[in-house]
């Protein structure tokens, strides 16, 4: 995993802007890539091609391990999208414990985002799996989606904190002077504002755990991944197998960067956050 | 008059910089009071301690005759009843203008959507922005986010109203435009508590001036003999570098 450390940049020069800067930024498209020849032209529709151009050329093996591995994509897939679920409701409440003012709570937050961040995520799948397997007695699929969400709720909660931070205080100050309790004014005034910066960071954090659930690969569970490994290693064609789920792993992440840096682009045009 | 907002010996500090040293002020009904000193000292966290955005660290607050620093104050109910602008206007930026203006209205005194929106309607009108309901703040120059900030706080029917430096943040040419709202707001009746260098507001509505320094009231007089022949020396030397 690529991370920065989550740092909420309001840029005094320009306090029009609002960016906050979690993860890894280069998943993003750079705006200005308006050309034919952009790195991501190139990148996508050179996988897309070859994706579709191997087959044709040359049916055996391609067009076998094309058709091989969609369940593993189903796979990859289902535990990217529960984990993600999870880790928002994780990270939002591990985030909400990060600004608390309430010292318990807010350690415990805390140490949850320290210790889960400091640990390598391939670690944490192993010790779900294996260390606390006589424990907890999950079947591969439960324990890496159980390992992922703690994982990325951990990253999730700072994503939070930073966007939460990132709201001027002079907003909660002018919903309580108006009469709003603290709860109506998170609810109307900060959340909202909240969501539309950290809409682009969570986007990041999907497609960097899209990437990350190759890892589960190693717990029995059959994703796009092991569906490669389980065909390379019955046909022994390890280079056409493992280039073709390389090609599609490439094929999803940049489709899905393009989509939140479109979306990132959207939300700077309208209502913007001071 | 019967006394509206009456603080007592307010005492505040932040860590080691004592920012009120045991101000004691009286606003009537109707009053128009401006509070002017040097920066840093202690005129906004006097202001902001009125509707509790600061908690005193002793001395009393009582608005109406309720106290405000009581710990079990109903401070929710009390803040309904106190209109707060604030120099960097606070728009929120996520609403457009005529959401600002009924969000409070509606999930703080349950009004109707209807209601909240006729009313904010005939704020806008007054505030001369009719032309702007469904504009988003950034789409408005300071002067008019401010005309908003104050239609905003005029919709919760506030009986009194704070000012913290509303025309600090604005370029020249937008003061007055603001200045005129909150003129014809006092001659109306408002009572009003006012931090602010505007002299131009202080002769044409306010009641007394409050010349503060250090975190105390050195002086406080009406604004022509304030400005004409002021007692002490510091507010002497005071008025000479904004004069």
């Amino acid at each position: 995993m690529m991370k920065g450390s989550p740092l909420s940049g309001r840029d005094s020069k320009n306090p029009n802007q609002t960016t906050i800067n979690v993860t890894d930024g280069t998943l993003i498209p750079i705006k200005d890539e308006g050309s034919l020849l952009s790195a991501w032209n190139i990148s996508f529709f050179g996988a897309v091609a070859l994706l579709v151009a191997l087959p044709l050329l040359s049916p055996d093996p391609y067009l076998h391990i094309l058709s091989f591995v969609p369940d593993g994509l189903v796979a990859t897939f289902s535990v990217t999208l529960i984990s993600i679920f999870f880790a928002l409701l994780i990270g939002l409440f591990a985030g909400l414990g990060r600004i608390s003012q309430k010292l318990f709570i807010n350690r415990i937050a805390t140490v949850y985002v320290e210790v889960i961040r400091g640990i390598p995520l391939l670690v944490q799948l192993f010790y779900i799996y294996y260390a606390l397997g006589p424990l907890l007695r999950l079947k591969g699929p439960p324990a890496a989606i159980l390992a992922m969400s703690i994982c990325y709720g951990a990253y999730m909660a700072e994503i939070f904190r930073a966007g939460m931070q990132a709201i001027p205080r002079g907003q909660m100050e002018a919903a309580l002077a108006l009469g709003m309790s603290r709860s109506t004014a998170m609810r109307k005034i900060i959340i909202p504002q909240t969501i539309r910066i950290i809409l682009p960071p969570i986007g990041n954090e999907f497609i960097a755990l899209l990437k990350d659930s190759s890892l589960v690969s190693i717990l029995a569970v059959s994703d796009l991944l092991r569906r490669g490994r389980e065909y390379a290693s019955t046909s022994f064609r390890y280079f056409e197998s493992y280039t073709v789920i390389a090609l599609i792993y490439l094929v999803m992440t940049l489709f899905f960067s393009r989509l939140v840096g479109m979306m990132e682009e959207r939300l700077r045009h309208r209502g913007k956050v001071h | 008059m019967e006394k509206y907002i009456e603080i007592r010996n307010a005492v505040k500090s932040f860590g080691s910089v004592k920012a009120l040293r045991g101000v004691s002020l009286t606003v009537k009904k109707g009053e128009v009071v401006l509070v002017i000193g040097p920066s840093g000292s202690g005129k906004s966290t006097l202001l902001r301690s009125v509707n509790r955005l600061e908690h005193l660290d002793s001395g009393e607050i009582l608005i109406d005759g309720e106290s405000v620093t009581d710990p079990n104050a109903d401070i929710r109910h009390i803040r309904e009843e106190v209109g707060m602008v604030f120099q960097s206007f606070n728009l929120f930026p996520h609403l457009t203008v005529i959401d600002n203006i009924t969000l409070a209205p509606i999930t703080v005194l349950k009004k109707t959507k209807d209601e909240a929106i006729d009313q904010a309607r005939n704020l806008l009108a007054k505030v001369g922005l009719s032309d702007k309901e469904k504009a988003w703040p950034e789409q408005l120059s300071g002067g008019q986010q401010q005309r908003v900030a104050i239609a905003r706080a005029l919709a919760m029917n506030p009986k009194v109203m704070l000012f913290d430096e509303p025309t600090s943040a604005l370029d020249p040419e937008m003061i007055k435009e603001v200045l005129d709202v909150m003129t014809e707001l006092a001659h109306e009746g408002m009572t009003m508590l006012v931090v602010s260098h505007e002299m131009g507001f202080a002769r044409a509505a306010a009641n007394r001036i409050i010349f503060m320094d250090a975190g105390q009231i050195v002086e406080e007089a009406p604004p022509e003999t304030f400005f004409t022949s002021p007692r002490e020396e510091r507010t002497r030397k005071f008025l000479e570098h904004i004069l």
